[in-house]
């Protein structure tokens, strides 16, 4: 007597397709009506003309990614990807030596690590309000500097604020992948190299850094790709005045009330990040190829 | 419902394969493998890896199914292709012996009554009887977990769990290749004398040559998907049949030439002159090319001239004498051939020291009906 | 060449560490800071903290943030384990893809969710509240709790489920006495990351939720907009203690087995 429970077993079993989709349905099924989707319609909705009370209207039309020529945007975008490349240059050049020592430290490998993934994961908005709290006017650093006898300087609201708070926020995500990438360097080589006479910066130059290469371009990626979409950071720390892609597009949600306006401009850094992202693996693969 | 079928007669096979085959992709990774096992037999299937020994225990278990034409798995007359593992009478232990690590030694033992529904108290009693039988102590162990103990507790955990469901037929797949060599010689003598003691048919899965002869009654030796040749440990040694079976099980030297009739008897000539005697086989033909295989202890070492009569010799120089303890590994370089290997009795070097140096002149001898003669592979 | 490490190099990782760390140190410092305005060390008082618990806003902010938290994380956590079994356990086409279009929801930047769901929340004429807010958090954090369970599965052994079914266990029986126990602590590892992520969240959130139901992050955000000090101290070293406990038994867990 085959019970239904034996029935329905019976019947998925010689059928593998089935068995897997059905147990992926409901995840899959989640991210496609409510993360796919709604970004396809944010995609129609970027190429449709602005309705009245800031929707949209039927029709089509491409005047909203024309705005972006405009000097003020073309600014925004800009400002976006020179200050993410800023940030990621100046996180490499911090991260970099730190991720060394971390590779070299021995026994305090993973207290270390500990100490530079804490940050990471706790919330933005705080460690964001921590800068705050710092860099204000009469935030902490400005208070000493008044016990001090030099007058306060306006940090806050600046680029410098912002910038300050993109590397706050992503140097751990550029330490980690360089770390991983040197914990598997053979430090024997360095030695070796030593030995065969050359200087410190040699032999950086000629055996770490190559060989740590893959953690670098991963790093990098993982601090541009993200500083690329921020928003936050210069919401709280840049105020109006220096605006973000992503400032921009929340601007037109809220007070602008132009929501195909903010999809286009979703939709580009989206897009940016997208084109990043495929860069990512292309280097990835050839990386794969060379090694094989 | 159909009538459940008329239950195997005491002689019938409680394991049969029919021309059973199993593809992965583009691999066959069992061709068309057809054997029986019988009720209470100790089976082994022996080979090296990839030949398609593991696949077969694991067709036998229900863990793969034969492709759609490929075959029939018949346990105990029932043809069980499509049957899941969980509806099959088998147990089996593996190679990692997959305890589960959260449960303790007795729940592990009970997990498969519990799964048929036994009430605890019997439970309980059949756990410690399957302890005991494997000698573990049921007090010491019952409530150890599985990573408080060593390799070879955790073996014998694992045949507890299976043995303790009664099972007809038990699959072992390599279980002691985690095991250091000592306790390892152990556990076969004991696998062995369970098999004899509970009659259940054990199908056992080695790449371990020696271990296979020590506790099969039959083996299957196996290559590239395919039964090379099957038979009692005495049958795979002293005749294998392809050169494959003859390198693998033991070792072996090799020799080819062309079959002569010669009158009533055969000859093999060799390439460059000069013949050795055949015994009688039906793959024997005027003028085909054969190899043959002739064990190194059927082989001795004489000075040329005083080779005896009827033995086959072949003339060459001592290359190495390597000491191996309990034989010697007299190594002969013969021309056109090359090395031959023989395996003289160590009856101590220090009073009855063998007298071969490098260089000497030699001869090795086999009698003509200690050769097997080799089929294609 | 040992542990010679050059005092420059040294000194730059001590500075980054400094970068990293006194910022929220001194947070959580002045947060006991007996003075309204902080900067300036007037003294140690608790008083910031019992102000917290009469604030009705934040009150109703946690209420919020544990609901959505809660809610969201149990149903990422299935969601997402169920994925993770399929993508270990089965062999199936468009495999590729799915693995590809599972990882796209880590990478898109957090303004562009919020906005999309905005926008089918808006058309779908589906009201603003803490259903949309968990719906939300599901969708970002599904993809996390998949590679942190799949990470466990593929680690796990297979043979123990093949050990359960010759044992008599069909394919659900084995499941829930084999698989699930094993897999445990990696669910429960994605579940705390889930709960952590959402439980931090602001810019989605506040593209999602309507007025009336703030979560904790938003109304934090709000206060600090607004300069409610030194409060906003307290109330972020709490959040920045819950989200270092969670994380660290998440870890925990997964480096026990």
């Amino acid at each position: 007597m085959a019970s239904s429970r034996q029935r329905v077993l019976g019947w998925l079993h010689p059928r593998p397709q089935a068995r897997a989709w059905l147990l992926l349905a409901p995840g899959t099924l989640w991210l496609l009506v409510f993360f796919l989707i709604p970004i396809l319609i944010m995609l129609v909705y970027s190429v449709m003309p602005r309705g009245i009370y800031g929707g949209v209207d039927p029709g089509f039309t491409l005047e909203h990614y024309r705005r972006f020529f405009d000097p003020l945007y073309l600014d925004i975008l800009q400002r976006t990807f020179v200050w993410s490349a800023a940030c990621t240059v100046i996180c490499l050049g911090l991260g970099y030596p730190v991720a060394y020592v971390i590779a070299r430290a021995g026994r305090w490998k993973s207290f270390l690590l500990f100490l530079v993934v804490l940050p990471f994961w706790t919330s933005f908005l705080v460690r964001t309000f921590a800068m705050i709290f710092l860099l204000r006017d009469t935030g902490l650093i400005n208070n000493w500097l008044v016990k001090l006898g030099v007058d306060p300087i306006a940090m806050l609201y600046t680029p410098f604020a912002v910038m300050a708070g993109l590397v706050y926020g992503f140097l751990p995500f550029m330490i980690l992948p360089i770390y991983a990438s040197l914990e598997k360097l053979d430090f024997s080589l360095l030695e070796a190299a030593e030995v065969l006479g050359a200087r410190p910066a040699e032999r950086f130059r000629r055996v770490t850094l190559p060989l740590s290469m893959p953690g670098v371009v991963a790093g990098c990626l993982l601090v541009f790709i993200p500083a690329l979409g921020s928003f936050l950071t210069s919401d709280l720390l840049g105020g109006a005045k220096e605006m973000m892609i992503g400032n921009l597009v929340q601007n037109q949600f809220s007070a602008a009330r132009n929501w195909p306006f903010g999809s286009a401009a979703s939709f580009i850094v989206m897009a940016l990040v997208l084109a990043a992202v495929m860069l990512y693996l292309k280097v990835k693969d050839r990386e794969q190829e060379e090694a094989a | 419902m159909v009538a459940s079928p008329p239950p195997p007669s005491p002689s019938a096979p409680v394991v049969q394969l029919a021309h059973v085959t199993k593809t992965f992709g583009d691999v066959k990774a069992v061709n068309d493998i057809s054997l029986d096992i019988q009720r209470g037999e100790f089976f082994s299937m022996l080979g090296p890896s990839g030949c398609g020994k593991t696949t077969t225990l694991r067709l036998l278990a229900g863990f793969e199914q034969p492709d759609e034409d490929g075959g029939e798995v018949r346990l105990m007359g029932e043809v069980v292709n499509r049957r899941r593992p969980y509806e099959r009478k088998v147990a089996m232990v593996f190679q990692n012996y997959a305890l589960f690590p959260h449960l303790s030694v007795e729940r592990n033992v009970a997990f498969g009554l519990e799964q048929r529904k036994l009430p605890k108290p019997k439970v309980a009693d059949q756990v410690r009887d399957a302890l005991q039988m494997v000698r573990l102590k049921p007090d010491v162990f019952a409530h150890r977990m599985p990573s408080q103990l060593s390799g070879g507790q955790r073996q014998r955990v694992a045949l507890a769990r299976a043995l303790v469901l009664e099972p007809a037929i038990l699959l072992l797949d390599e279980p002691l290749g985690a095991i250091d060599l000592k306790l390892r010689k152990e556990m076969q003598l004991e696998l062995k004398a369970l098999n004899k003691q509970l009659g259940t048919t054990f199908v056992y899965v080695t790449h371990d040559q020696e271990e296979a002869l020590t506790m099969s009654d039959r083996i299957a030796v196996m290559d590239n998907a395919r039964v090379a040749q099957l038979g009692t440990p005495a049958e795979i040694y002293e005749n294998p049949r392809t050169a494959f079976v003859a390198k693998f099980i033991g070792e072996s030297n090799f020799l080819e030439g062309q079959a002569r009739r010669s009158g009533e008897d055969w000859q093999l000539e060799w390439a460059y002159g000069g013949f050795a005697r055949l015994p009688a086989h039906p793959s024997l033909r005027d003028g085909r090319t054969i190899r043959i295989a002739v064990r190194p202890e059927c082989m001795d070492v004489w000075r040329p001239d005083e080779v005896p009569a009827g033995e086959n010799a072949l003339g060459g120089s001592i290359e190495d004498v390597i000491y191996l303890g309990e034989t010697m590994h007299v190594l002969v370089r013969v021309p056109h051939t090359g090395t031959v290997t023989v395996a003289v009795r160590n009856e101590g070097q220090l009073i009855k020291p063998l007298p071969w140096k490098r260089g000497d002149q030699a001869a090795v001898a086999w009698l003509p009906e200690d050769c097997q003669i080799l089929e294609d592979d | 060449m040992g542990s010679r490490l050059p005092r420059w190099l040294i000194g730059v990782t001590l500075a980054v560490y400094a970068f990293l760390h006194l910022p929220i140190l001194v947070l959580v410092a002045f947060s006991f800071n007996d003075s309204k305005f902080s900067a300036s060390w007037a003294g140690f008082t608790l008083d910031w903290y019992y102000r917290l618990l009469e604030r009705p806003d934040i009150m109703r902010g946690l209420k919020a943030s544990l609901i959505v938290g809660g809610v969201s994380t149990v149903v990422s956590a299935v969601l997402g384990t169920l994925v993770a079994l399929a993508l270990a356990r089965h062999r199936f086409r468009g495999r590729t893809a799915l693995e590809g279009f599972l990882y796209v929801p880590i990478v898109t930047p957090e303004i562009v969710v919020g906005i999309s769901l905005l926008i089918l929340f808006a058309l779908a004429k589906i009201p603003l509240g803490l259903t949309t807010i968990i719906i939300a958090h599901v969708a970002f954090s599904l993809s996390f709790v998949v590679i942190v369970v799949l990470a466990r599965l593929e680690g796990m052994d297979q043979n123990l489920e093949e050990a359960a079914m010759i044992l008599g266990a069909d394919e659900i029986t084995t499941f829930w006495k084999v698989t699930v126990p094993q897999l445990w602590p990696g669910i429960l590892s994605g579940a705390l990351l889930a709960f952590t992520m959402s439980f931090d969240d602001f810019v989605i959130t506040s593209f999602v939720s309507g007025s009336g139901s703030s979560t904790l992050p938003i109304v934090v955000y709000g206060m600090v907009r607004r300069n409610i000090e030194p409060s906003i101290n307290a109330i972020s070293t709490i959040i920045l203690l819950v989200t270092t406990a969670l994380i660290y038994l998440a870890d925990r867990l997964t480096t026990e087995k």
